[in-house]
């Protein structure tokens, strides 16, 4: 048997041992960022940090007398890695607030520590319905895919579409999307002859939307996490699709404006429903994409930049108009009720937290793919205002 | 269903190219190189940087990435994978997960974590049909491109090996090493040509592939396992046997998701299973082999 | 006579438990008192400890690479979830649980691999684990496929401890448990049954010449290492209160391999090193760049392997040559 030192263990334990927890100031306020900012995932991370920081900027980084400190962990989008870091943010780090969360699992994972420990936790990306009913401490800002996904069932008969397929990813967003579109439409008249999922890890879209083009539908309904969007654009064009009088509907995340410039000419024309787009007429958005792009070398912000940006402003007011006896910090309830009930004006359009649901209600507009100054953007069309999620009225 | 089998014949000839260097140099060198997808990753990427940056038209790319590879092949194995030949297999397995973690974080770190898009030339993006229902035949453009370009490379491959010089040389090193160095072949030179071949093959697999698989910095940790697939059940000792299994694996892959998409990717893994429990050597190797 | 007896007292006095593994225990259960802040790191040490252990039984002692340990990791993890959810919440009775199940598949996997080369065993055990993680997508109205399974809460260890928020029963519950283990597993390497896996490991067609049954052996073997592996992912998902997809990742067959490799394979010290060393950079470099660490370890690695496994702990022997160079 080889004969082993144990130094290196033994200095392993000792490194650990001598580093120190970060000293708890009673003056700052800390909020625990975590996002995926490695893996696939990457960019969801990336923007929301971006947008985060951009908020901060903006704004300041001292609201009622405190200072805020801002928190930035990696999870690779791991959702025991998500659960680890955010107990070790609320236990070690004392944060006040948890935000962030780039998928559904991760945030789900971590409803539990926010419930034991009254934090409130802010989801900026994450998109199933059931998240914000899995701890009465959790607010989203994002959007949920019942919400953006019943607009195109509305608008879908009324264009002549009357048989689609769907193709989802199988993962929560994905099913959810799926189910709400599917009631919709059958509602209004219309008829879901085929549902695909592609599964979440290697999809190849390929074999799928050879299925798709057999089965002729009118129009194609997709979803899939955002990243993957350009991967079946390509195949929808390369299978002739749309030559053979199939057309592409999906949520905007197939025309995700962090790569809708890059897919070419063949995006242009696709309908799309979604809450946000960087063309938003608004002055408001004009000023956030400027500012934006010029603090990030010229990245185009999306969605979930703006599910960042926001839920910085729904902490930031929260901060400022929550019930605190003195100069002390407001406790973890204070806060989430001050989140509930806000109003406000977002880069893209109104929005209004819900008070029982603590969901975000918000316009849902429909877009269609055209070039602007040689760039592809997502125009505007046609808007159905104050969306609840659907999937909570159920 | 013909363009079913079409897809698939067009997917696993991409497979194939992909894997045969893997192949070569693991019948060749004994060393499980697991890095090899970042090979083809690289000729991916440097594909899209010279159409991006440098306006280059994509046909002029494909070569140089294939150029480009096999220079990155050839350095690396000069340097780094030459003192690792007699290592066991598990420092080898260890090194080369090394390799594939630097690369896809440098990757990431300079040119970014989304997917890249390839725009291809118009005269690629068409598509045929012929036949009438049922029986459509429907092929786009760029996979026939695809099945040509890998099909030549089949032909002059196996031209290469069973007519040339340095194609028996190869061979002979394959079969016994010290034998043929014995004999007066410089073994050292066969390694880094083969090695640097099959990584220049590798990287002209990903950049023909970087359209239809799509090219992201986890390219090599995605599709390693299909590349494993292909030499495993092929074996190492010819070029026909990991032809036949990755033609075998893309049909399987693609016709699973298209008849039984509930089961996609069960249907590869557990055929590879029980084919590898079936012919622990592989498929295709004849008695006797490695 | 007298070299018979000499020899015996050899083996033995190499069974017997070392003042220097004592210390290092005591230590071990003394850590999380000593630094409160850092119970769930630990917690998390721990329970990939115990894992890459698990793989020793296999990759150190008898020589079978696998690439899909994470398989029996899974399954261990998710059956502890499931029973803790649907029938009781105890957590040592989920543990056994977790345990079983893993054995079982173990024992079935472990036909598959009694023939073929390293590559051919690498694949099949590869195989093995997407093949899992597959069905426990398949199976989402059972596991939650993609979102992974919630509402796992368990009971009180014992009856008296609490799983709460700051950690500690969490903690010493692993490190028990990985104490235990180790101690079991350490007993059955210093028998005779381990010296027959030994054997096989370094020359299995000597082992069979000499009438040790190679495949039975390998099959009790495989087994083991697949119950304590199981033990492992049971702890994972009772002390997260949470089970997704990623326990069957590749990444976590191939990290766990990468942490015994580092920390020294047949020395079942070296998982526990390993899961220190490994845990502890990835976190350090996790934090200060969060982008990043990837690069890091990568190059950690290679610079391993070059420089050559055991002698990276004297970096005094660095720059020599290596002894027996190329054959």
């Amino acid at each position: 048997m080889k004969r082993r030192n144990f130094t290196a263990a033994a200095l392993a334990a000792a490194t650990f041992a001598t580093a120190l927890p970060a000293l708890a100031q009673d003056n700052t306020f800390k909020i625990g960022l975590i996002l995926p900012m490695t893996g696939q995932q990457a960019s969801t991370g990336r923007q929301i940090e971006a947008a985060a920081r951009l908020y901060m900027a903006q704004n300041g980084d001292t609201v009622a007398g405190k200072k805020i400190q801002l928190i930035v962990k990696d999870d690779t989008s791991l959702p025991d890695a998500t659960r680890r870091l955010a107990q070790e943010l609320v236990v070690n780090d004392k944060v006040n607030v948890l935000a962030g969360f780039g998928i559904t699992p991760s945030a789900l994972a971590t409803a539990p520590i926010a419930t034991q420990s009254k934090t409130p936790l802010v989801v900026m990306a994450a998109a199933t319905s059931s998240i914000t009913q899995a701890s009465p401490y959790v607010v989203r800002t994002s959007f949920t895919l019942p919400q953006v996904s019943v607009a195109l069932a509305d608008w879908a008969p009324k264009n002549g579409i009357k048989k689609v397929v769907t193709l989802v990813s199988d993962y929560g967003p994905g099913l959810d999307a799926e189910k709400f579109f599917k009631e919709r439409l059958t509602f209004n008249g219309g008829l879901v002859t085929e549902s695909l999922r592609v599964p979440m890890r290697n999809p190849d879209f390929a074999p799928f939307l050879q299925k798709v083009r057999d089965l002729k539908p009118d129009a194609l309904f997709v979803f899939v996490p955002s990243g993957a969007g350009a991967a079946v654009m390509k195949q929808f064009l390369e299978r002739g699709m749309d030559k053979a009088g199939i057309k592409l509907i999906g949520t905007g995340d197939v025309t995700d404006d962090d790569q809708l410039n890059d897919m070419g000419d063949g995006a242009l024309g696709v309908v799309t429903s979604h809450h946000y787009s960087a063309a938003h007429p608004s002055a408001l958005n004009k000023k956030f994409v400027a500012a934006f792009e010029k603090a990030n070398k010229g990245l185009r912000p999306n969605f979930m930049a703006v599910g960042g940006y926001d839920g910085m402003r729904v902490i930031y007011e929260a901060l400022r108009t929550a019930k605190a006896t003195g100069k002390a910090m407001p406790s973890g309830d204070a806060l989430l009720d001050a989140m509930k009930g806000q109003i406000f004006e977002s880069p893209r359009g109104k929005i209004f937290i819900d008070a029982q649901t603590r969901d975000v209600v918000q316009d849902v507009y429909l877009r269609k793919v055209e070039k602007k100054d040689g760039q592809l953007f997502n125009v505007e069309f046609d808007v159905i205002k104050d969306v609840k999620d659907p999937g909570k009225t159920k | 269903m013909l363009t079913i089998l079409f897809d698939g014949v067009a997917y696993g000839m991409l497979l194939f190219i992909l894997a045969v260097g893997l192949s070569v140099t693991m019948g060749l060198m004994n060393f499980i190189n697991l890095a090899h997808g970042a090979f083809a990753m690289a000729g991916g990427y440097i594909t899209v940087l010279l159409m991006q940056r440098f306006e280059l038209p994509f046909l002029v790319c494909l070569p140089l990435a294939f150029v480009g590879s096999a220079l990155l092949g050839a350095v690396l194995e000069r340097t780094l994978y030459r003192p690792l030949y007699n290592k066991p297999h598990l420092d080898q397995v260890l090194f080369s997960i090394g390799l594939v973690f630097m690369a896809v974080a440098g990757v990431d770190y300079f040119l970014g974590s989304s997917p890249q898009n390839v725009h291809l030339p118009e005269w690629l993006k068409g598509r045929t049909e012929i036949g009438t229902d049922p029986f459509v035949l429907g092929m786009g453009h760029y996979r026939l491109f695809i099945i040509a370009v890998c099909a030549a490379l089949t032909v002059a491959l196996q031209y290469v090996l069973t007519k040339t010089r340095f194609g028996s040389r190869l061979r002979a090193s394959v079969d016994d090493q010290r034998v043929a160095a014995g004999l007066g072949i410089n073994v050292n030179l066969v390694f880094l040509s083969t090695f640097a071949v099959g990584s220049g093959l590798a990287g002209l697999g990903g950049a023909l592939g970087a359209e239809v698989l799509g090219l992201d910095p986890t390219f090599p940790l995605k599709f390693m396992v299909y590349f494993l697939i292909v030499v495993a059940v092929g074996g190492t000792s010819s070029i026909t046997g990991p032809l036949l299994a990755a033609l075998l694996l893309g049909i399987a892959d693609v016709a699973g998701k298209y008849y039984i998409p509930d089961f996609g990717a069960f249907i590869v893994y557990s055929l590879m299973i029980v084919l590898l429990i079936w012919r622990p050597q592989g498929l295709f190797v004849r008695k006797g082999g490695q | 006579m007298k070299t018979q007896l000499n020899a015996q007292l050899s083996l033995l006095k190499q069974s017997r438990l070392k003042p220097l593994e004592v210390v290092f225990w005591l230590l071990a259960f003394a850590v999380p008192l000593l630094s409160p802040s850092h119970v769930l790191i630990i917690n998390e040490i721990a329970i990939v400890a115990l894992f890459a252990v698990s793989l020793d039984i296999i990759l150190g002692y008898t020589g079978i690479v696998s690439l899909g340990h994470a398989a029996f990791f899974g399954l261990g993890g998710y059956a502890a979830a499931l029973f803790a959810k649907l029938v009781m919440p105890d957590p040592l009775v989920g543990l056994a649980v977790g345990i079983a199940a893993a054995a079982l598949l173990g024992l079935l996997a472990s036909l598959t691999i009694l023939r073929g080369s390293d590559l051919t065993r690498l694949m099949v055990t590869l195989g093995l684990g997407l093949i899992m993680m597959e069905i426990a997508n398949k199976l989402g109205w059972l596991t939650g496929g993609a979102d992974g399974l919630q509402g796992v809460v368990m009971g009180p260890l014992l009856g008296r401890f609490e799983f709460d928020l700051s950690g500690v029963t969490a903690v010493y519950y692993s490190l028990s448990v990985l104490l235990l283990f180790f101690m079991l597993l350490r007993r059955v390497i210093h028998s005779p049954f381990g010296g027959t896996l030994m054997a096989i490991r370094d020359n299995r067609l000597r082992a069979m010449a000499i009438g040790i049954p190679v495949n039975e052996r390998l099959v009790v073997a495989y087994t083991l290492s697949a119950a304590v592996a199981g033990a492992a992912g049971a702890l994972m998902t009772q002390t997260t209160g949470f089970a997704s997809l990623d326990l069957f990742e590749f990444h976590r067959s191939a990290d766990v391999m990468l942490i015994l490799v580092v920390g020294g394979t047949g020395w079942l010290y070296g998982g526990v090193a390993g899961a220190i060393v490994f845990k502890l950079m990835q976190d350090f470099l996790s934090s200060i760049t969060p982008q990043y660490w990837m690069f890091w370890i990568g190059l950690f690695l290679v610079v391993l392997v070059l420089v050559g496994r055991d002698r990276l702990i004297r970096p005094w022997t660095w720059w020599r040559a290596a002894r027996g160079g190329k054959a």
